[in-house]
């Protein structure tokens, strides 16, 4: 049955395409039956899904390919069917959310088609029992964000957003090819149960170096420093795609993956000390970045990309449980935070806070949803973004203390996340407080309300959002796979009255600030600093000068190079022939007719001689 | 059943000559139906030998036919199928009726019709012919009958300023190959004393000291090379694309290209395993610098169709890569590249020749942008097919590039491994680079606003009914080979297994 998962949103992708075009009227009614339908099947699969920790597999040969034959399976244990609800969640409600947001949009047929497409790679991502199959699921991801961010092709920055986040995720996928390339081959199957089996007989000779390799798909995907750029930009797309990439699909995939070869992961001791280091740096860099930003929307962007460093980071330091369980609860409360932003900028006309405030009383009900997620965001208790996030320091702690990872790598994450919480708190504050209080700066005298379709899926995601830190104890058995021991989720003492205080004393400065600066932007904190890390530490423009320009250059060299060199030999040995033929038949009229005429007479020649040794 | 291999020849030869047999007038009238009946005819013909094909012995050479032809020479009229040229029957057939079909399309600027689709239908018999010989010589014949109809499509109704020496150079670099190409069959031939293909596969290079097959490999790679087309021997192909008509741009690049890499399997690879051995780490290392050389052109083309041209060179280095890693995943990957280039690049030269008829441009500065709004279907075709070009997986352009990578990661025994790890490197880095340059163009052709000029003239219409006819057929191939490679690999993987030897 679990096949059906990503079966039944690509038909809706299909027929949507196909009937779209026809009856426009048919894309809204077919987009949201195949997620539902969806929606439905996870619940059933998730019910059924094996709980002693073995994995059900079934399926067929995909296709032979002369070396290592390719599966069409699906993987159904805890991990996997509970994150495949979760998607599916997600997913119903970005296109339930759309069917308003975008109703008098023309593109809104081949937009919701494309929705259940991502709906369906993803799917397959998260179910899939070979490695080669997920990575058509993960590529397909690409490809459709890189059409729905691109869904305002006549905007520049929306065009130049979509290809940076195909082309710098495609960048990581080269060595997750090559990632699977070296298990597959170890192992002598692209299947996942066979990876595991040849690790437990030892057969995965290059562990570390294929662990390293899938990483850079992973870093790609989950946008982890350096690969990180994209997902800022990706902003460029409708909001409720942002919701859809930020919350369930694309990016998750990158955490989930390692999820689902943890086995391998956990051997793999100094990859995952690489991915603390990265996971570090990325978590406060982001967080700090969101400080600075004035886009409503951007600042949700690097606090994602801050949020998936904790993920990293829980998984560097040994805890996959913890690291999931951040997942889950990050999806809820992201994807709320995306459609409820989606709401006030439908409202207000505007993503930049500087042009909003005062919403509170003219949106109520988005303002109280939004504010849960945004406490859940911060880590306040007893939301339930404060539980997943407090996993993840137990984890830190847990796994240095276990030798799970270095202490040099445990403090590292520790002190970074420690750190990130307090700024986490700040930009929390700020965003809320700009957004929701003080004067009204909108051009739109009249602000109201968002329409029920937009409202009632944001309602429904605060639900989660608020309590799902309360299940922490039942969460690892709804995660279970085989060969994986589930791990305690609950927090650890010191660090819950470490990170609270930090949590207080970041939105207590910034909201001292905002008063104090007469409830303008608190991002004055920064000083002379704001330039650069509003720019994120410059690193676009450092790609800029170190790939795109010297790439660009190598283009115009070869074009040259074509044209001047190459052609040039091969119009040498034209004449040389030339001259030949000119010779063989004594005329200098030197046209190509007479040369062609000659290289012909040399094929006929050459026939007539075999025929004359021959006989 | 070698009635089906000869029949699948005489058709479009007969049809040819009954053109050139009808009167003048009439024959202009009727030729482009009788084109595409011909060709449909053909095409059915191709349909019933993949039907009545055993697959579950597709490594055995069916439809065969073994007549004696020129004795003196034990020449011999030998056709014959298996499961590594049956698709590529198939795809010749539907490629010639697609563009045939297409050609009916009224176009002023086509002119003397009747020789038009005679050339074409001329060109259709060598190019099958090609793929179904199984005597040398035979398949030395029909390489050559190509050329000729070619040159007159590209000279005679291609881009008026460029035409004739963009034909010029065509038929002057194929026919230097060629040459090669005989040099390396005779070789071949003075020590083995046959010409049968099949024979001499099952031989595999008995009789031939290394130093011999070495040499005929080379020549058979010079001549080869050309078409394929290898780095750097590949100048004439952006001309000949570029001015080429769009039906010739098609099949130039949906089979012409095909007759190279095929020949260098169907040849060179059985014939002289030493050979092959002993050449092909410098085969892929050329294979690898025509991918990467080829997308750095591609990302600096002004012109749509050279664009599409130049593409061609860095997704046939992945074919060559794959043949260099002598394995039988890295050959099935060429088979597969080689089928789904056919498919991709046929139908994106179909769209760049209809946005070339409706702006009488292809420079990307003067087309400047917006198709998506202008004729949205269009548009959308477009980068459908840039997706399938850039090779996403899901779509028929990832899996030979995929199986061509495996392969390098571990090509056969006699070859240096480390040497195509590198090579394996560099060409999933040319993976990035194709999908720049070919993101770069939907962004400039298709995203955007349209220019005032192209909103000002209303007759620009979008996709025409005989135009979805024409493409549709490569839209949903692409689609299904994608999603399910075994309808190609489950019948080129044994006979990759037996000619390789490896069963």
């Amino acid at each position: 049955m679990a096949w059906l998962l990503p079966a039944l949103p690509f038909v809706a992708a299909v027929a949507g395409l196909l009937g779209g075009l026809r009856a426009p009227r048919l894309a809204a009614p077919i987009a949201v039956a195949g997620t539902a339908a969806a929606t439905v099947v996870s619940f059933l699969v998730v019910t059924a899904a094996p709980r002693d920790g073995v994995a059900a597999e079934r399926g067929t040969q995909l296709t032979p390919t002369g070396s290592i034959p390719v599966a069409l399976t699906t993987y159904v244990d805890g991990l996997s069917a509970t994150v495949a609800v979760l998607v599916c969640l997600v997913a119903l409600a970005v296109q339930v959310y759309s069917v308003a947001y975008l109703r008098r949009d023309p593109r809104y047929s081949s937009y919701a088609a494309l929705v259940s497409l991502f709906t369906a790679a993803m799917l397959l991502v998260v179910l899939s029992g070979d490695l080669v199959v997920l990575l058509v699921g993960w590529e397909v991801m690409g490809i459709c964000s890189y059409f729905l961010i691109g869904h305002y092709w006549e905007r520049d920055w929306a065009q130049g957003a979509a290809v940076k986040a195909f082309l710098t995720t495609k960048a990581g996928d080269i060595p997750f090819l090559f990632g699977i390339f070296t298990l597959g081959l170890d192992a002598g199957s692209f299947r996942i149960s066979d990876v595991f089996a040849a690790m437990d007989e030892g057969q995965l000779e290059h562990l570390g170096v294929a662990t390293l390799l899938l990483l850079g798909g992973v870093i790609g995907k989950s946008a982890q420093f350096p690969l990180h750029t994209w997902l800022p930009d990706a902003m460029a797309g409708p909001t409720p795609i942002s919701a859809l990439i930020h919350a369930a699909t694309m990016v998750a995939a990158g955490v989930y993956f390692i999820a689902r070869l943890w086995p391998l992961y956990l051997e793999a001791d100094g990859t995952r000390a690489l991915l603390a280091v990265i996971a570090a740096i990325t978590m406060l860099g982001a967080a700090l970045a969101a400080f600075a930003q004035d886009d409503i929307k951007r600042v949700l962007a690097y606090s994602t990309v801050s949020q998936l460093a904790y993920m990293a980071a829980g998984l560097a330091v040994g805890g996959r449980d913890a690291a999931i369980f951040h997942l889950l609860t990050h999806g809820a409360y992201k994807a709320l935070l995306f459609l409820g932003a989606g709401a006030v900028i439908h409202v207000v006309g505007t993503n930049f806070m500087t042009e909003m405030g005062g919403m509170r009383k003219a949106m109520p009900v988005t303002f109280l949803a939004t504010t849960v997620g945004l406490a859940a965001l911060a880590g306040v208790p007893p939301f339930s973004g404060f539980f997943s996030k407090e996993a993840i320091l137990a984890a830190a702690e847990h796994g240095t203390d276990s030798g799970l990872i270095s202490v040099a790598a445990g403090a590292l994450v520790l002190i970074s996340a420690l750190l990130t919480v307090l700024v986490t708190a700040a930009y929390v504050m700020r965003l809320w407080l700009m957004t929701f209080f003080g004067v009204s700066r909108t051009v739109d005298l009249h602000p109201h309300e968002a329409p029920a379709l937009m409202s009632v899926p944001v309602v429904l995601l605060a639900i989660p959002s608020a309590l799902l830190g309360f299940a922490a104890p039942v969460v690892p058995g709804w995660i279970s796979s085989s060969d994986v021991e589930p791990e305690s989720l609950a927090p650890a003492a010191a660090s819950v009255g470490i990170s609270v205080l930090l949590v207080f004393v970041g939105g207590y400065a910034t909201y001292a600030a905002w008063v104090r600066a007469r409830q303008s932007d608190p991002a004055q904190l920064l000083g002379r600093y704001r330039r650069a890390v509003e720019r994120a530490f410059y690193v676009d423009e450092l790609y800029d000068a170190v790939f795109v320009r010297p790439v660009r250059a190598f283009a115009s060299g070869v074009v040259f190079t074509d044209r001047v060199v190459v052609d040039t030999y091969v119009e040498g040995s034209g004449t040389a022939a030339r001259l030949a033929a000119a010779v063989l038949r004594r005329t200098q009229t030197g046209n190509v007719q007479t040369y062609l005429t000659g290289l012909l007479a040399i094929v006929v020649v050459g026939l007539v001689v075999v025929a004359g040794t021959a006989a | 059943m070698g009635v089906l291999s000869l029949a699948l020849l005489a058709l479009p030869m007969a049809g040819a000559v009954l053109l050139l047999l009808l009167p003048g007038e009439r024959a202009e009238a009727v030729a482009q139906r009788l084109g595409a009946a011909v060709s449909a005819a053909t095409l059915a013909i191709a349909a019933v030998m993949a039907l009545s094909f055993d697959y579950g012995d597709a490594g055995r050479v069916q439809h065969e036919i073994d007549a004696a032809w020129a004795p003196s020479v034990d020449m011999r009229f030998h056709l014959g199928v298996d499961g590594i040229s049956l698709p590529l029957v198939v795809l010749t057939a539907l490629l010639s009726f697609l563009g045939l079909l297409y050609t009916m399309r009224i176009v002023p600027e086509i002119r003397r019709l009747r020789a038009f689709v005679g050339l074409l239908l001329l060109l259709e018999v060598g190019m099958l012919g090609t793929f179904v010989a199984l005597d040398l010589l035979v398949f030395f014949v029909f390489f050559e009958v190509v050329l000729v109809p070619m040159y007159f499509v590209i000279a005679i109704w291609g881009d008026e300023r460029t035409a004739r020496a963009a034909a010029y150079k065509f038929i002057l670099y194929t026919l230097l190959g060629s040459v090669f190409i005989l040099l390396g069959f005779l070789l071949v031939y003075g020590y083995t004393g046959t010409l049968n293909m099949v024979e001499l596969a099952d031989n595999h290079g008995a009789g031939m000291s290394r130093g011999v097959q070495t040499l005929a490999f080379a020549a058979m790679l010079a001549g080869f090379g050309v078409k394929s087309p290898m780095w750097p021997l590949h100048t004439w192909l952006p001309d000949a694309h570029t001015a080429a008509p769009t039906v010739g741009s098609v099949l130039l690049a949906g089979v012409l290209l095909k007759m190279g890499t095929y020949g260098l399997i169907r040849t060179a690879l059985p014939l002289v395993p030493e050979g092959a051995a002993a050449l092909a780490p410098y085969l892929g290392a050329l294979a690898v610098v025509g991918i990467v050389y080829g997308s750095l052109a591609c990302l600096a083309q002004r012109d749509l169709k050279r664009l599409i041209a130049y593409s061609s060179v860095g997704h046939m280095g992945f074919v060559l890569l794959g043949i260099a890693t002598l394995t039988p995943v890295g050959v099935n990957g060429a088979l597969f590249a080689n089928v789904a280039h056919g498919l991709i690049t046929g139908l994106l030269f179909f769209l760049a020749g209809a946005v070339k008829d409706r702006h009488h441009t292809s420079e990307l500065v003067a087309l400047g942008g917006g198709l998506y709004e202008r004729m949205p279907r269009l548009g959308g075709l477009l980068a459908f097919g840039a997706v399938a070009s850039l090779g996403l997986p899901g779509l028929a352009g990832f899996w030979g590039e995929f199986l061509a990578l495996l392969g390098a990661f571990r090509p056969a025994e006699a070859l240096d491994r480390s040497l195509f790890l590198t090579l394996m490197a560099v060409g999933g880095a040319g993976t990035v680079l194709t999908a720049t340059y070919l993101l770069v163009m939907v962004r400039r052709v298709c995203m955007g606003e349209s220019a005032q000029r192209w909103r000002a003239s209303p007759w620009v219409g979008d996709v025409s009914r005989i135009e979805w006819l024409a493409w549709s057929p490569l839209v949903l191939l692409v689609v299904v080979a994608g999603l399910w490679p075994r309808l190609l690999l489950d019948v080129t993987d044994p006979a990759v297994t037996v000619l390789l030897g490896a069963g």
